[in-house]
């Protein structure tokens, strides 16, 4: 993928269940190769289930969706779950595994041999920050909350997945845990320039994080702005975000 | 105590039977049911069929249900099959079920986890559902183990061996010992699987990927022993055969098929014995299907049990319409009565029978008015019990009879408690009590005479095998039958010794 590419595009993308209920309804949007797309909403607003659908877990029922350049109809969905990182929030990590078995698991699907899962899980435990002779051998439940986060985040890139998908993924920390962690995101988003989609209903973290950020409201994308320019509008959803902000 | 401390050899090998049956059958449920409970957490639709139709199965009594597989092909006959069979069927619901149950309760987060990672559905189940679940489907598997080593003991209704051959003969014999001497290990089986399945569910907790290899490894294991073990139990009948003789589950009816047994044995046979069978059905299904090549049944039961006639009392008639009916239905023989007509016996105590005279029921009924009855509830239900009895002879007594269980009728006979009752004309009581059995002098009952009944093919494939069992053709009169059931149930003499004597003393 060269510069200008796209690593998701999504064209009138729809979902409705089988009792008539509208999860998603026309959705357009092209997130740029190495960009940071945040999708805020409140919830039920249809931002994860936009999210699971550019993995395939969910399936919408009109639209088409592309990823890394291919439709998804031509992807296997196991090869590309195995080529996106997907983090979602701590309980996510597999409580029976230890830290360097959640961390390896995507190389070991991808059959690596041992020494080098083993070398890339240290790599990337000290990339977010966690000593591998210290944690490496632990169990999630061994693990403060700010501690498994930083897990998940290494197990999402551990096969250096060039798109990451990432699901309130500091949703469930305390608030000084929380800015810790968002703070060391943005360095490594900068220093890894991967493309991502993050979903959060917090509007402080989308525009600390975000180089666009897009309004989701009732299943519809309302508006994609650069994060600067979040507040330009009078779109009424974003005056109630304007005002928690303020 | 005392029977468990002088046979601990014989206890412990019933013991390893026992474990045999439990370990060989758990295993087989185990790799049946866990891909079983596994289908249906990726098949929800089926679930409701599935988990109804083993609900189901685990209602059915087991006696039940061995009597519908005996004549099964492959699956069925007598013995350690298909006992594995009937607890294959037991344990099957507990294993599903909990499997079913420990793989829906993995926290949906995590399994969607597994699958956004790019698991693949086998991947998923091996690495995240079945570890996961595991503690709880090990909780299945110990429920499933302490059934098994519960229903194993009925196994011996069958033929299967095991701990339940104590239970049965005990229970025939009203023997205490011989029942603790099966029920007591039994207990501590299912105590000890419970600890050790228990102690390993909490291994398994700590360590669930090595458990699950240990456990696969372990069931195969189990599994490729319990195919031997069919293997060779099947390909036992296709060898010189033995000659199989089999019983119903009470001390008469083993002491006659170890005559059987020991006769044939005697004329140079090779015997096989599978005595302490169920009931008559079970005897007969398995006569029927060539599990067995012979038992000896009471000519009324068949009559009316077997061939759903109303009862006739002319012998000879019952005779000839079984001989008839059995070998055109069945394949089957009737050969030489034994003797002895084990039918409801009118009885009185000797000392009156004596003093008053009194020889038939028709004498009897002189005296009736001033005496009370007592009787068991078959007796008095029965079409042809107490109500036919009476009207054939005009009976009446002082009261209303008693309804009394029968056992406890010659008791108290003996005591003085009621003067006349309705007994079984074969009890080792009868010469014990010096009770006296009135001859039913117009006929009202109809004829239980013990014949051997034997299967038409065994009887053309072994030559002298009839004229062996025909020379025990009348050698056993009321009283023989009433001494030799009250050597073993009175006196608690060995069954082998004691048919072994009365065979000698008949120079036969």
């Amino acid at each position: 993928m060269g510069k200008g590419d796209f690593a998701v595009e999504l064209e009138d993308v729809g979902f409705v269940l089988g009792n008539g209920k509208r999860l998603l309804d026309g959705v357009s949007l092209r997130l740029p190769a190495g960009e940071t797309l945040v999708l805020i909403g409140r919830s039920g607003s249809g931002k994860t289930t936009l999210l699971k659908s550019i993995n395939a877990l969910l399936r919408p029922t009109s639209g088409a969706i592309r990823v890394l350049g291919r439709d998804l109809a031509d992807w296997d969905p196991i090869r590309l779950r195995r080529q996106v990182g997907y983090v979602i929030q701590e309980t996510g990590l597999f409580p029976h595994f230890t830290v360097e078995a959640n961390v390896g698991l995507v190389p070991r699907l991808l059959g690596w041999d041992e020494g080098r899962i083993r070398a890339r899980v240290q790599e990337l435990l000290r990339l977010v920050g966690l000593d591998p002779d210290l944690f490496g051998a632990r169990r999630p439940g061994q693990l403060s909350g700010g501690q498994r986060q930083r897990v998940g985040v290494a197990r999402a890139l551990a096969a250096d997945p060039p798109l990451l998908l990432m699901d309130e993924p500091f949703g469930a920390l305390d608030p000084v845990t929380r800015a810790e962690l968002q703070e060391e995101f943005r360095l490594l988003r900068d220093r890894l320039r991967k493309s991502i989609v993050f979903v959060t209903h917090d509007i402080r973290e989308a525009l600390a994080l975000g180089d666009r950020i897009g309004l989701m409201s009732g299943g519809r994308l309302l508006r994609v702005s650069a994060a600067g320019d979040f507040f330009q509008t009078d779109e009424p959803e974003v005056a109630a975000y304007r005002k928690v902000f303020a | 105590m005392e029977y468990i401390l002088s046979h601990p050899f014989e206890i412990l090998k019933m013991t390893g039977e026992h474990l045999l049956l439990v370990g060989v059958s758990t295993a087989i449920a185990t790799l049946v049911g866990i891909p079983l409970g596994v289908f249906l957490t990726r098949r929800p639709a089926w679930s409701r069929w599935v988990l109804g139709a083993a609900n189901v199965i685990q209602t059915i009594p087991s006696l039940a249900l061995f009597g519908f597989l005996i004549p099964l092909p492959l699956l069925g006959g007598i013995g350690a099959r298909t006992a594995v069979v009937a607890l294959i069927l037991y344990a099957l619901l507990p294993i599903i079920r909990n499997t079913h149950a420990g793989i829906a309760s993995v926290d949906p987060a995590i399994r969607e986890a597994g699958v956004g990672m790019g698991m693949t559905d086998w991947q998923l189940l091996t690495r995240v559902d079945l570890p996961l679940a595991l503690g709880i489907i090990m909780t299945g598997l110990r429920l499933a183990t302490v059934i098994s080593v519960g229903v194993a003991t009925i196994a011996a209704a069958i033929g299967a061996g095991g701990l339940g051959m104590y239970i049965f003969r005990g229970v025939s014999m009203v023997d205490d010992q011989l029942i603790l001497a099966g029920a007591l290990p039994a207990a501590l089986l299912a105590l000890a699987a419970d600890f050790l399945l228990g102690l390993l569910g909490r291994a398994v907790t700590r360590k669930p990927l090595l458990c699950m290899k240990l456990l696969a490894a372990g069931a195969l294991a189990a599994l490729a022993a319990g195919g031997a073990f069919l293997l060779a139990s099947g390909g036992e009948a296709r060898e010189a055969r033995p000659i199989v003789i089999g019983s119903k589950n009470f001390t008469e009816q083993s002491i006659l098929g170890e005559l059987l047994a020991q006769r044939l044995e005697r004329a140079g046979f090779k015997v096989d014995r599978r005595l302490y069978l169920g009931g008559t059905l079970i005897c007969h299904n398995a006569l029927v299907a060539g599990q067995i090549d012979a038992y000896v049944e009471y000519t009324g039961t068949a009559y009316t049990a077997i061939l759903k006639r109303t009862p006739v009392s002319d012998a000879r008639r019952v005779y000839d319409d079984l001989q008839k009916s059995y070998l055109e239905g069945f394949g089957v023989r009737l050969t030489r009565p034994l003797g002895f007509n084990n039918t409801f016996a009118i009885m009185v105590r000797g000392g009156d029978a004596r003093r008053l005279g009194v020889k038939t029921i028709s004498d009897a009924v002189a005296h009736a008015r001033r005496w009370r009855a007592a009787f068991g509830v078959e007796f008095l239900e029965r079409e042809d019990g107490y109500r036919g009895l009476a009207a054939a002879y005009g009976l009446d007594f002082a009261e209303p009879p008693k309804v009394m269980d029968l056992g406890l009728t010659y008791r108290a006979l003996a005591d003085g408690k009621v003067d006349l009752i309705a007994g079984d004309a074969t009890n080792g009581l009868v010469s014990a009590l010096d009770l006296f059995i009135l001859e039913d002098d117009l006929g009202y009952f109809p004829p239980y005479e013990a014949v051997p009944f034997v299967r038409a093919d065994a009887l053309a494939g072994h030559a002298g095998l009839q004229e062996a069992i025909d020379s025990l053709g009348g050698v056993v009169s009321d009283e023989t039958m009433q001494r030799l059931n009250y050597a073993v149930d009175g006196e608690r003499r060995d069954l082998r010794e004691v048919v072994g004597e009365f065979l000698d003393g008949l120079g036969r």
